[in-house]
Formats: C-alpha cells, sequence, structure tokens
C-alpha cells in the first residue's frame, strides 16, 4: 500500500510524457556532466581504467539518493506536505515498514535511472561492459543487499528527520552529498586525506559500489588500490557485515527518535512547508 | 476500569518545554494539568474552551501522537502511552480547519488506502466509501482528485476518513471549523446519525462554538488553561446559573464604561463585553432582574445608548464565564500565553 502511494506520488506530479522525458533526461544530463568534467581532466583518455571505475560508480550513486532520501523525505512529504503523517501514526500500521514502502517507488525510479545512465554510457559514452563476462549473481546479490542497507538507512535517517522540526528536508540530501565523497564514488578513497579514510572505510556503500563494479567490469576496477588486496567474498563478507551493524543500529535510533519525537510533540508538527 | 468507560484519564499532565534564545532559560508551557476524565462507551463527549486551552493537545495525547508528562490515560481500556499498538485499531481521528490528504489521489483512492491500513477488506471498504460519501454529499465527486476539491468538501472527505474504519472511539477535533453554515449542519446530522447507528460507539468531539457543544454532546467537559473547570450535562451546568437573571445589551460605543464599571454594581455578578461594529456587547448576569435600573443609569451617567436588551436563558458560554470570570473570546485575546 505504501509502495503503491508512493508509486503515485512519484509518478503523478505531471503528464506520463514529461514524466518520462524527466525520467530518462535527468540521469543522462548527470553523467553526460560527469563524462565532459572527465574528458577535460583526463584530456580525453577515455580508455582507462579509471573512466569505468567512476561512470559505474556514479551511475549506482543514483540508488543511494534514490532510497536512502527516499525513505527518510517520506516523513517530511507526509508531516510538511500532505499533513498526513498524524493519521498514519494512528493508523495500526508498522510506522518503519510504511516509510520502507514509501522508498519502494523511489528504487523504482533509481533502478529506471540508473539502467538509463549505464545504457547511455555503453551506447554513447564509450563505457566498456563486456556481458559475456559479468558476474551476474554478484552483481545481483550485492545489489539486493546494498537496496536492503540503503533502504535501512533511509530509516535512520528518517528517525532523525522526526525529531528535526526544521530544515529536515536537507538531512537526507546532505548525508548522501557526504557519502558519495567517503564512499568512493567517482575516486578512489585513497585520494583522500590518510586521516578521513577510516570514515569511508566504515561506510558499507564503499564496499557496495566496489563489488558492483567489480561484478561488472571486472578486473579493471580491481587494478584501483582502495580494496585490491580483497577478495570479492571478502568485500561481500564486509558489506554484509556492515549492513547488519548499519540495520541493527538504524532500527534503534528510529525507535529512539520516534519515542522522542512523541515526547517532544513532534509527529504533526509543520513549519509551514 | 470500568469495562463500560470508553476513556479514562488520571492526573493527565503535559508540558512543553518552550525553547528560547541561549541566554533565556528554558520556559515551560503547561498544557494540561491535572485532567481527570471519563467517558461512557456511547456517549457523544464534548470539550469545550478557547483556542489554546489544551483540548488538542489532550486528543493529542489520547490519540498516542503525545506522551503525557504526568499522570495517565485509557483509551478503550488500553493505556495510550504503554499500550499504543492496542489502543490504534480502536480509535480514529479527524482534525478540522485542515485540508490534509493526498491531493494526488482521488477522494475514492484516498479513502481506501486509509480503510487498507485498518484492515477493512477492499469490497467492504468500497462500500462503505460510497454510503458515507452519499451521506455527506460527496459522492459525485468520489472520482476528482482530492486537490482539485475547495477546502470544505476537502475537509467532509477527511470526516468520511475518520468514520470509516468503524472505530469504537472517535475524535473530532474542531471538526466543523472553516466550513460554511451548510456544511456544518450536514456534519453535526452526519454525527448524530452514525452514534445512533450503534450504542457502542462513542464520539470525544472538541469545539469552541457553544451551539454545537450544547447541540450535540450529552455531557461536557469546559477546559481552560490546561484543567478541566466543570464536567456534566449541558442542561446541568447550566442550571447552576439559573439563579440569575441574563441579559444581553447592545449599547453605542461605551464612552470609558469598563467591564469593571460594571462588576462594581452590587447586583452584577458577571460581565462581558465584546465589541461590536456600532458599540458593543454586554452580557449581564445579574442577581435579580430589579437590579437592571441600576445598569442602565450607569450607561446614562457615562452617556451610553441601549439600542437592544434580551433577557436570556443561560447558555453554555455563561457558564464559561462563570468558570473562568471572562468570555471565550476574552480568554483567547487575554488569556493565554
Amino acid at each position: 500500500m505504501a509502495a503503491w502511494l508512493g508509486w503515485v506520488i512519484e509518478s503523478n506530479w505531471t503528464d506520463p510524457f514529461l514524466f518520462a522525458v524527466y525520467s530518462i533526461v535527468k540521469p543522462i544530463s548527470g553523467a553526460a556532466i560527469l563524462v565532459i568534467m572527465y574528458g577535460i581532466i583526463s584530456q580525453g583518455n577515455y580508455e582507462s581504467a579509471l573512466f569505468p571505475y567512476i561512470y559505474l560508480g556514479n551511475a549506482f550513486y543514483i540508488y543511494v539518493g534514490a532510497v536512502m532520501t527516499g525513505v527518510s523525505w517520506a516523513v517530511v512529504d507526509d508531516r510538511e506536505h500532505y499533513k498526513t503523517l498524524k493519521y498514519m501514526y494512528i493508523a495500526p500500521i508498522y510506522i518503519p515498514l510504511y516509510l520502507l514502502g514509501r522508498g519502494v517507488a523511489r528504487f523504482i525510479t533509481g533502478s529506471i535511472a540508473v539502467f538509463i545512465t549505464i545504457a547511455a554510457g555503453i551506447l554513447f559514452l564509450n563505457v566498456k561492459i563486456n556481458f559475456a563476462e559479468v558476474d551476474w549473481l554478484l552483481f545481483f546479490v550485492t545489489l539486493i543487499v546494498g537496496v536492503v542497507m540503503l533502504a535501512l538507512l533511509g530509516l535512520l535517517l528518517a528517525g532523525i528527520t522526526l525529531t528535526v522540526a526544521r530544515h529536515e528536508g536537507f538531512i537526507g540530501e546532505a548525508t548522501a552529498g557526504a557519502l558519495y565523497i567517503f564512499s568512493g564514488a567517482i575516486f578512489p578513497l585513497d585520494v583522500l586525506p590518510e586521516w578521513l579514510r577510516p570514515v569511508g572505510y566504515f561506510m558499507p556503500t564503499t564496499y557496495w559500489l566496489e563489488l558492483l563494479r567489480r561484478s561488472l567490469v571486472g578486473n579493471v576496477a580491481q587494478a584501483f588500490p582502495t580494496l585490491a588486496n580483497f577478495s570479492n567474498m571478502e568485500i561481500l563478507g564486509v558489506l554484509l557485515a556492515l549492513s547488519v551493524f548499519f540495520g541493527t543500529v538504524s532500527i534503534y535510533v528510529f525507535r529512539w527518535c520516534d519515542a522522542r519525537a512523541r515526547e517532544l510533540g513532534l509527529i504533526d508538527r509543520t513549519t509551514n512547508y | 476500569m470500568s469495562a463500560s468507560l470508553a476513556i479514562e484519564t488520571k492526573d493527565l499532565g503535559r508540558i512543553y518545554k518552550l525553547r528560547g534564545s541561549k541566554k533565556e532559560t528554558r520556559k515551560e508551557l503547561v498544557a494540561l494539568e491535572g485532567v481527570n476524565l471519563t467517558v461512557e462507551r456511547g456517549e457523544l463527549f464534548g470539550l469545550l474552551g478557547p483556542n489554546g486551552a489544551g483540548k488538542t493537545t489532550l486528543i493529542k495525547v489520547l490519540t498516542t501522537l503525545l506522551a503525557p508528562t504526568s499522570g495517565w490515560a485509557r483509551v478503550a481500556g488500553k493505556d495510550v502511552h504503554t499500550e499504543p499498538d492496542l489502543v490504534r485499531p480502536r480509535i480514529n481521528m479527524v482534525s478540522g480547519g485542515e485540508s490534509s490528504g493526498y491531493g494526488l489521489l482521488t477522494v475514492r483512492e484516498n479513502l481506501w488506502m486509509f480503510s487498507q491500513f485498518y484492515g477493512v477488506p477492499s469490497k467492504e471498504a468500497n462500500e462503505r466509501i460510497e454510503a458515507l460519501l452519499e451521506m455527506v454529499g460527496l459522492k459525485d465527486r468520489m472520482n476528482t482528485k482530492s486537490s482539485d476539491l475547495s477546502t470544505g468538501l476537502r475537509q467532509k472527505m477527511n470526516i468520511v476518513r475518520g468514520f470509516l474504519t468503524e472505530p469504537e472511539v472517535l475524535f473530532l477535533d474542531e471538526p466543523t471549523l472553516g466550513l460554511d453554515v451548510g456544511a456544518m449542519r450536514d456534519v453535526r446530522k452526519f454525527i448524530l446519525d452514525w452514534l445512533k447507528a450503534d450504542k457502542e460507539r462513542t464520539l470525544l468531539l472538541t469545539t469552541h462554538y457553544m451551539a454545537e457543544a450544547e447541540e450535540l454532546c450529552d455531557r461536557v467537559a469546559i477546559i481552560n488553561k490546561g484543567r478541566v473547570l466543570a464536567c456534566d450535562k449541558p442542561s446541568v451546568l447550566k442550571q447552576r446559573l439559573q439563579k440569575d437573571a441574563l441579559f444581553e445589551i447592545q449599547v453605542s460605543p461605551l464612552n470609558g464604561l469598563t467591564q469593571q464599571n460594571l462588576l462594581d454594581q452590587p447586583e452584577v455578578t458577571k460581565a462581558a463585553i465584546s465589541e461590536t461594529e456600532t458599540g458593543a456587547k454586554l452580557s449581564l448576569s445579574l442577581v435579580e432582574e430589579s437590579a437592571l435600573a441600576r445598569v442602565i443609569n450607569l450607561f446614562t451617567q457615562k452617556d451610553v445608548k441601549v439600542m437592544n436588551l434580551t433577557k436570556r436563558e443561560p447558555t453554555l458560554e455563561d457558564v464559561f464565564v462563570d468558570l473562568v470570570g471572562r468570555s471565550m473570546a476574552e480568554e483567547e485575546e487575554h488569556g493565554q500565553p
């Protein structure tokens, strides 16, 4: 039900044609900007292993913004915009599940964007993926684990969003922006100052993006030094462990924030959205 | 707790901590204090008080949206703070004066979605939706996107949302706020019809419309500054004033005549003044009718002309004035923090 509601909200804000154009143009534009920037900096060296590393990292990072902020944004949307959060709260539903359901729609639109971005990269932007060599099992296992992990991180942000009465709309975007730097999405963690790297090593998104790239382009990605000494299974193990850790933390943080919001009277507080 | 009680509160309190500037210490706002109420199953119970009296806060606590800071409350026999998951399937709530709802969904879709959250079978939900929309005169707009509805129609949709799940206890927070007179009448009739259909249904209604409380409620609690000042049947509450003679007097501009001037008259027990376009309206409670002569004499001294004078039966507004010392309008203007 929540997923259906999310999809209606995501897809019905404009007419179907404009929605389709927006869904195609937005990811391609984002990727094109990155490719142009890369082209200028690398002086057109699209054969470098760095290129698919950056391109795929950027493409899959769409999921981080879509799924994670999709879950937390539902709090802002329902509380401030539709003024329905209090009615959801007094309904006999499990609120975390409702919020995760709202994120499903963003997962679907995010998946469309990721597919379009990668397809455009292969067809027009010189991104080379040999489908015969793709490790599909690793790809799908990693994708599913990652999306679940992102949804749970979204729940953590949703909890924090609940307890914040102002500027809560920026929490998801700010977190997604920070993770962009610390997850090795468009550059290896080795580029970061040494004292900042542990932040990246602690983020499950780092291992998730690495595994997705490895599953699609294999050794090219492994040529990068950050996680080069780890096998796919080792990285998958770290990803699973960190996902369980962050997932557990997210559930507890959400519960605490939920109780706190009830104590402070924040569940139906609006700030004239 | 008695099995017949739909709502029970004991010493219920709620204090908000208000944030001031860094230099200021945190201020506290007492929204509810020592509230003791019992509402029987099948009752239409009214909470009457000015804006900011604590009515909405009490509803928030009873609907599990807000934790109390002291005391306890039970709804349908379950503690709202420690057993919220057991309370929620048994209740629903409608807040008036707001246009909540998903504008991208049609009226039917909005209502159907909420019915599913309460586990109402889809076919039954659709039947209920059609019947309820018919009752509030919204059936012909069933497939209209709710964003295309006027505020009043959207409010009617929300009222249907509250009734749709057939709750044991329904909370209506100012349900007619912002509605035009015709829509108000429709909603009040709808509320009474809904209650008549099942004697076990309980409804707690907050309002600051005296006439609404008098017309609808079996019992009324008068609340001000977070405290329940009186609780009884409207007729019993009014009886306490029937020893006094009540007059409503329309006068020209007051020329410095104050409420205190009126209260200084020995036979005037209560006085409320509300300004009008042409002067002022005075509500006076006199020990005996003969005291009216002294009041008229006072008007003459102040060169205040009497334009209309009516003796009337006491209302809940008079009860409020008797309890608080000023009218609800005055209390809203001066009495809130």
